[in-house]
């Protein structure tokens, strides 16, 4: 299975009406010297919508995420924000968006409290609105106990926290979040993710990940973005879905394997047959072509031959098979090149 | 407004919460005070502050980079750039902010050598116009050296090269210019001359406040502050 059965751009998915579009980006290209970091990439992001960018490490989701906040300008192509260009509108969109970049860096010489004030002063915040503003973020971010240390002594988790609340502080419309989960414990990654979850109620969120069960649990879209391409944009769901090209059933089947393997491999529409011997049971994974059911078929012969059906289910690829099937075929088709 | 002095005091707080701010301003009071009393050996000592006045341009060769070298080096080695020029502060904001933060801090510096003048009042009758006019001029000889260091620390996310670049260029302003100048005649020396930080604050030392001297000293920092804003300007089109 290629990328291109995948939709990409222009997919139904993708068509969005331009009043409600908050990011639009359109033939993206950053080179770093000669290399390409990001090469036409097109895409767009609705109000209020969670967007995930998966991809490995170097595959351009930071750089593309230092456009986006308008801390680098793209080489080629053009991206708006709220109808904002990136480069003309600089202040405008810079104005809008909440960023935290994944090395997550901080004055650590400042206390939480003051580094809050002095990034609310930076964001053009009024005295009244920094002094609640703050308040709320150290609430949200459950940053209460450590008003008063210094940033730098702070644990890797909790200086996260600190750099979600600098993000959210002047309640941006646009939160850009590149890798918010990434060296935290389990516990605090759970929490963040329910956070990022809870502003993307009401905010339009980018993040970036390489963990693929984070973007599908917190994210609407997904863009799979592999050596500075979009390899494929959509749904978690969808994509699972346009990617089952080859769907694979596991029987479990009480009976002498060496009848029971010729029997199913016989089955038409079967592509292949394999035997997992478990304790105690004998358990079949038998793979299909798209489109057939052969779970009819299958039940129906076990009881033919008088032997016992135990369990059967179909399994459905996961986003990170699909990340793999998707990054490696990429690299498959360079080799041949 | 807001955000240039939100810049600036952050910078200040750091200043008075460092070592390296004290250790800076122990030397330049050691080497002052040194300057100061140079001349009680002379049978007939001068009630001036004109040796502390030259002493202190040549302590500002070396505390100059030293105080500034800090300002935006760090936030680019630290990362903290990022968050700085993605939210909404104009690129001549943050080299304001951060400038008028080491401009304070040297005022600071020369706020302590006060007590010369309490001392020379005490115990002499010193003219009170070389005093003034020295001051005025020690004051933007520093501005211009501290507009220098900006500059260095702008270009380089290392500390160590920030300053080494910028006491070189502070070197040849101060006394490589003086120097050249001595070893040519007529126009040609002139040039050098007037090219440099010495010939100018030499005019204060003696006396005179003459406004040519003035707009030499605000334009090279004003020079040096705007190339420092288009150098951060820069990382947003390379």
């Amino acid at each position: 299975m290629s990328a291109e059965s995948i939709p990409v751009n222009g997919s139904p998915a993708g068509e969005i009406a331009a009043e409600d579009a908050m990011i639009e980006v359109r033939d993206l290209t950053h080179y770093y010297g000669p290399m390409p970091a990001v090469e036409n990439v097109n895409f767009t992001v609705r109000r209020g919508e969670i967007l995930g960018f998966l991809g490995p490490n170097g595959a351009g989701k930071t750089t593309t995420m230092r456009i986006l906040t308008g801390f680098m300008p793209p080489t080629r192509g053009s991206v708006t924000l709220d109808g904002f260009d990136v480069v003309e509108k600089s202040l405008e969109v810079r104005k809008r968006v909440g960023y935290l970049p994944e090395s997550v860096p901080l004055h650590t010489e400042m206390t939480v409290t003051n580094y809050l004030k002095y990034m609310g002063t930076l964001r053009r915040m009024n005295g009244r609105q920094i002094r609640r503003r703050t308040e709320d973020v150290i609430d949200v971010c459950r940053l209460g106990d450590y008003r008063k240390t210094l940033i730098g002594k702070l644990s890797k988790g909790f200086r996260q926290r600190v750099g979600i609340a600098q993000a959210i502080l002047h309640e941006p419309e646009v939160l850009v979040l590149d890798e918010p989960t990434i060296g935290i414990d389990p516990i605090q990654v759970v929490e963040t993710r329910g956070l990022i979850q809870e502003l993307g109620r009401e905010q339009t969120v980018v993040l970036s990940s390489h963990i693929l069960p984070e973007v599908s649990m917190i994210c609407e879209r997904v863009l799979i973005i592999h050596e500075g391409h979009i390899v494929a944009a959509d749904t978690p769901n969808n994509l699972a879905q346009h990617l089952r090209g080859v769907e694979q059933l596991e029987v479990e089947i009480g009976g002498p394997p060496a009848e029971v393997l010729p029997v199913l491999r016989g089955i038409e529409g079967a592509t292949e047959v394999s035997h997992h011997p478990r304790p105690g049971v004998n358990a079949y994974r038998v793979q299909f072509l798209e489109g057939l059911d052969l779970r009819d078929e299958i039940s129906r012969t076990v009881i033919n031959h008088d032997w016992s059906l135990l369990s059967m289910q179909v399994n459905s690829m996961s986003l990170e098979e699909i990340f793999l099937r998707l990054t490696t075929s990429e690299s498959d088709e360079e080799e041949l090149v | 407004m807001r955000t240039i002095r939100a810049v600036a005091f952050k910078e200040i707080q750091i200043y008075f919460s460092s070592p390296v701010a004290y250790i800076v301003a122990l030397i330049f009071m050691v080497v002052g005070g040194a300057f100061f009393v140079s001349d009680l050996g002379n049978p007939f000592p001068e009630a001036s502050l004109s040796n502390f006045f030259q002493g202190a341009t040549l302590v500002m060769i070396l505390l100059a980079p030293a105080l500034t070298m800090r300002l935006l080096a760090e936030e680019q080695k630290l990362g903290t750039i990022e968050l700085l020029l993605t939210s909404p502060v104009r690129d001549w904001e943050v080299i304001l902010g951060k400038y008028l933060a080491s401009v304070v801090f040297f005022l600071f510096l020369l706020a302590l050598t006060s007590y010369y003048v309490v001392l020379l009042v005490v115990f002499a009758k010193p003219d009170p116009g070389p005093i003034y006019s020295g001051y005025l001029g020690l004051v933007l000889y520093g501005m211009a050296a501290l507009a220098v260091g900006i500059l260095t620390s702008t270009l380089t996310s290392n500390q160590i090269i920030a300053a080494v670049v910028g006491f070189g260029i502070l070197l040849v302003l101060s006394l490589g210019s003086s120097f050249i100048s001595s070893a040519l005649t007529g126009t040609w020396a002139n040039f050098f001359d007037q090219l440099g930080f010495g010939g100018h604050f030499n005019d204060f030392d003696l006396g005179i406040i003459d406004s040519a001297n003035i707009v030499y000293f605000v334009s090279v920092t004003a020079l040096f502050l705007f190339l420092s804003i288009r150098a951060l300007e820069s990382r947003r089109w390379r």
